[in-house]
C-alpha cells in the first residue's frame, strides 16, 4: 500500500465511531465592530513602533516624501494609486541582490485592521510582489481610510485565498532573547504607514 | 533526533539535573514571567476571549473529525495550484522526500523557517547525512544550531540562554557557519538581532531552496499559513526558487475564513502580541512572485495513533502557541530539556505519549507524571485542550501497559496494603499512630529521603512528615474541639 492510502486508511480507522463534529459558534464575529476604526488603527499601528500619519488625499505625495526622508534608492510597484515619488524606480523584476541595494519601497495595501494595527497586502497592482516589501529596509505603506476595518473577522471577509497575502504588524521584530521584544530583524526595520482621507 | 532526544533519561532524573542549574532556573523564571505578563495583558483586551477559545476548539475538532475528507480536498486544491503533494508515514519517509527534492536539483544547502514538524522528524540531521546543509534562520533556532544545543521551548527554543550566553555563542560560532559576528559585539538584544540579520542575509540572497512547516493548511483553498515575527519566514517563502513545506496532517482547517479565529488566538497566546509582525498566506504558485516549484509533505508520524485515542485526540488541536509551557510551574523550574523531546511542557507531556504510544519507552512513560495537575495549562490553552484530563487518562494507560511487570507488581502490593489500611478504622488508627511516632522520633517536618521502598517516592518528591497527632485522635481527645 502506498503512503497516501495507508495514512488515509489509518485516519478512517482512528475515526470509526467518532461521531459528528459540532457547529462552530461564530458569536465572536460580531463583537468589537466599531463605526470609525481609523483612530484605533492609528493608535495600534504606532503601539508596535511603526510610524503612522493621517492626511487628506491631496497631501499624500508630501507625506510619502516625508516618510522616505533620506532614502535615495526607492522602488515602486506597477499600479501604485498615488504619484510615484520623483526618481523612484519602477519594479521591473529586480533580483534579490538588486533589491538588497534599494533603500525603500512605497506600496498600497488591501486592508488595515484597527484592533491589531495590521496592514494586509495581497500583492496585486499597487502592492507589488512579495519580495518587494521584504528586502528593502524601509516600507512606506499608503491606505485609504475606507480600507481600514475594525476586526480580524471583518478583514478576513474582504480577503480571498486566490492571491498570496502578507499581514504586517509593525516592523520586523523578535522576542527570542530573554523574551524581550526587539524591533528590526530580517524584514524592513522601519514601517511608515500613511492613511489618506 | 526523532520525537524524543536520543538517550534522554526519564523525566525525574532529567528534572533533578535541571533543577541543580541555577543559571537555567534564573533564565527561565525571568523569561516565563515576562511572557506571562504580556499574554495576560493582551488577552484581557479581548472581551470575547472565551468565545474565541470555544470557536477555536470547534474549528479544529471539525477538521479532525473529518480529517480524511479534508486531507483529500487539501491535496486536490494544492495539486490544482501547481504544488506536488507527498505523503509520509513516518519521519524517515518525510526526510527522504525532502532530501530527494534537494538532490534532484543538485542543491547542497537549504534555508529553513522555524518548524516544529521538521524538528520532530530530525530533518536537519537527515539532510546533513545526505550532504545537504540546513541553515536555521529563526533567531532562537540559530542560537540553538550555532551552540550545538537542543531546543527547550516550542516558541523560543533558546529560552534557556541569556543574552551574555547568546553573545558568546555568536562570537564563537558565526564565523564557522558564514559571516562572522561583527567586531565589538555587545550583549544588547538589538545588537544581537542585527548580528543575526547580517549573518543570515547572504544565505537568504543565495539560497535556491527553502524548507518550511505551516501553522495552518486550509483544505478548501489549498492555502498554507506561516506565522512569524522576524521576516526570516518571508525570506524563505519568497526568495528561493524551490519551497518544500512539511505539514503535519493535523494542521488542516476546513475553510479560509476559519483563520479569522485562529489568527486571533495564536499571537495573543504565543508571543503576547495583538498580532505577530508577519503572517504569510499562499495558495500554490503565483507566476512572477515567489518560488517556481513547491512541494508539500503531509506527515503522519504518530498523528493517526493520537487521533485514535478518543480522549487524547484533542491534543491534535494544538496550535503550538506554548502558552501552556509559560504558565506551568513544573516547566518553569525544570525547563524544556528534561522532557526529552522537541515538544516539552504540558503539551509535550501528553503529545509525546500519544504520538509514540505508551508501554515501550521508560522516558515516554514518565511524561504523564511530569505534572502536579494544577490545571493552569488548560486555562491558558487557546483551543481548550484539557491537558490535566488527558494526563490522568495517560497515567492509567501507562499502568495498564505495565501490568505484569516487576514495577507494576510493587505498585500493586502498595495499593493493596493501602486499601487494607484504609478499609478498617482500627488499622488506619494504628498506622497513623505509627506515623506520628515517626515524626516525634525524627523531629523532621519534611522527609526528602526515605529508605527503599520509600525511596521510590522521595526520589522525586518531598514527603511532608505526618502530624504528631492524627485528626481522629485529636477529635476524640478534645471532644471535637470543645475541650
Amino acid at each position: 500500500m502506498n503512503a497516501r492510502e495507508e495514512i488515509l486508511g489509518r485516519v478512517r480507522a482512528a475515526l470509526r465511531g467518532a461521531g459528528e463534529p459540532g457547529p462552530v459558534p461564530r458569536g465572536y464575529r460580531t463583537v468589537g465592530v466599531a463605526n470609525d476604526p481609523v483612530d484605533l488603527f492609528l493608535e495600534r499601528v504606532a503601539d508596535y513602533r511603526a510610524e503612522v500619519t493621517r492626511c487628506a488625499p491631496a497631501e499624500v505625495p508630501d507625506r510619502i516624501a516625508a516618510a522616505l526622508h533620506d532614502a535615495r534608492r526607492v522602488v515602486v510597484p506597477a499600479g501604485l494609486a498615488w504619484p510615484a515619488p520623483p526618481g523612484a524606480l519602477p519594479d521591473t523584476g529586480l533580483g534579490a541582490a538588486e533589491l538588497d541595494r534599494v533603500d525603500a519601497v512605497v506600496t498600497g495595501a488591501t486592508v488595515g485592521i484597527a484592533t491589531t494595527g495590521t496592514v494586509v497586502l495581497t500583492h496585486g497592482p499597487g502592492e507589488g510582489r512579495r519580495a518587494l516589501t521584504l528586502v528593502p529596509d524601509l516600507h512606506v505603506c499608503v491606505l485609504r481610510a475606507d480600507q481600514v476595518v475594525g476586526t480580524v473577522p471583518e478583514a478576513m471577509a474582504r480577503l480571498a485565498p486566490d492571491r498570496p497575502g502578507t499581514w504586517i504588524s509593525g516592523p520586523s521584530a523578535t522576542s527570542d532573547i530573554e523574551l524581550s521584544r526587539v524591533e528590526g530583524v530580517h524584514g524592513p526595520r522601519r514601517l511608515r504607514v500613511v492613511v489618506a482621507g | 533526533m526523532t520525537a524524543t532526544f536520543v538517550g534522554m533519561p526519564a523525566f525525574p532524573e532529567a528534572a533533578r539535573a535541571a533543577l541543580g542549574d541555577s543559571q537555567l532556573r534564573h533564565n527561565l523564571a525571568h523569561a516565563t514571567a515576562t511572557i506571562r505578563a504580556r499574554r495576560r495583558e493582551v488577552v484581557a483586551e479581548v472581551d470575547e476571549w472565551e468565545e474565541l477559545r470555544l470557536a477555536g476548539a470547534a474549528v479544529k475538532d471539525a477538521a479532525l473529525l473529518r480529517l480524511d475528507e479534508h486531507l483529500v480536498r487539501l491535496e486536490a486544491e494544492l495539486t490544482a495550484r501547481g504544488v506536488t503533494v507527498h505523503w509520509a508515514r513516518d519521519a524517515a519517509e518525510a526526510c527522504a522526500i525532502v532530501a530527494g527534492v534537494a538532490e534532484a536539483h543538485a542543491i547542497t544547502e537549504v534555508v529553513k523557517v522555524k518548524s516544529m514538524a521538521t524538528q520532530e522528524i530530525g530533518l536537519d540531521e537527515a539532510l546533513a547525512a545526505r550532504g545537504v546543509t540546513a541553515w536555521e534562520t529563526d533567531l532562537a533556532e540559530l542560537i540553538v544550531q550555532l551552540g550545538d544545543d537542543l531546543p527547550s521551548h516550542i516558541l523560543v527554543p533558546a529560552i534557556h540562554r541569556n543574552r551574555a550566553e547568546i553573545r558568546e555563542i555568536f562570537v564563537r560560532a558565526m564565523g564557522d557557519a558564514g559571516r562572522p559576528a561583527p567586531a565589538g559585539l555587545t550583549d544588547e538584544p538589538a545588537r544581537l538581532a542585527e548580528a543575526a540579520r547580517l549573518h543570515l542575509r547572504e544565505k537568504f540572497l543565495r539560497a535556491r531552496m527553502a524548507v518550511s512547516g505551516a501553522n495552518f493548511a486550509v483544505a478548501e483553498s489549498g492555502t498554507l499559513v506561516v506565522v512569524e515575527s522576524e521576516g526570516n519566514g518571508r525570506m524563505c517563502l519568497t526568495l528561493p526558487e524551490i519551497l518544500v513545506s512539511v505539514v503535519g496532517i493535523e494542521k488542516v482547517v476546513p475553510t479560509f475564513t476559519d483563520l479569522d479565529v485562529l489568527l486571533q488566538l495564536l499571537p495573543r497566546s504565543s508571543t503576547g502580541e495583538r498580532m505577530n509582525p508577519y503572517t504569510s498566506t499562499w495558495s500554490g504558485l503565483t507566476p512572477g512572485d515567489g518560488p517556481r516549484e513547491a512541494h508539500v509533505v503531509l506527515l503522519d508520524n504518530g498523528r493517526t495513533r493520537a487521533l485514535a485515542d478518543e480522549l487524547g485526540r484533542q491534543a491534535l488541536r494544538c496550535i503550538r502557541c506554548s502558552a501552556c509551557l509559560n504558565v506551568c510551574p513544573v516547566y518553569e523550574r525544570t525547563g524544556g530539556h528534561a522532557y526529552g523531546s522537541v515538544y516539552p511542557g504540558p503539551i509535550g507531556a501528553i503529545l509525546n505519549p500519544l504520538l509514540r504510544g505508551v508501554g515501550t519507552d521508560e522516558q515516554v512513560d514518565s511524561l504523564p507524571y511530569a505534572s502536579s495537575l494544577c490545571g493552569a495549562c488548560f486555562d491558558a490553552c487557546p483551543v481548550r485542550i484539557d491537558i490535566p484530563g488527558v494526563l490522568v487518562e495517560l497515567r492509567a494507560q501507562v499502568v495498564d501497559a505495565r501490568r505484569g511487570t516487576a514495577r507494576h507488581a510493587a505498585e500493586a502490593v502498595t495499593m493493596r496494603a493501602a486499601a487494607a489500611t484504609l478499609a478498617s478504622g482500627r488499622r488506619l488508627g494504628l498506622a497513623q499512630r505509627g506515623a506520628g511516632l515517626l515524626r516525634r522520633v525524627t523531629r523532621r517536618s519534611v522527609f526528602s529521603w526515605l529508605p527503599w521502598p520509600g525511596s521510590r517516592w522521595t526520589g522525586a518528591r518531598d514527603l511532608p512528615a505526618p502530624a504528631r497527632e492524627p485528626f481522629r485522635a485529636w477529635w476524640r481527645r478534645t471532644g471535637g474541639g470543645r475541650r
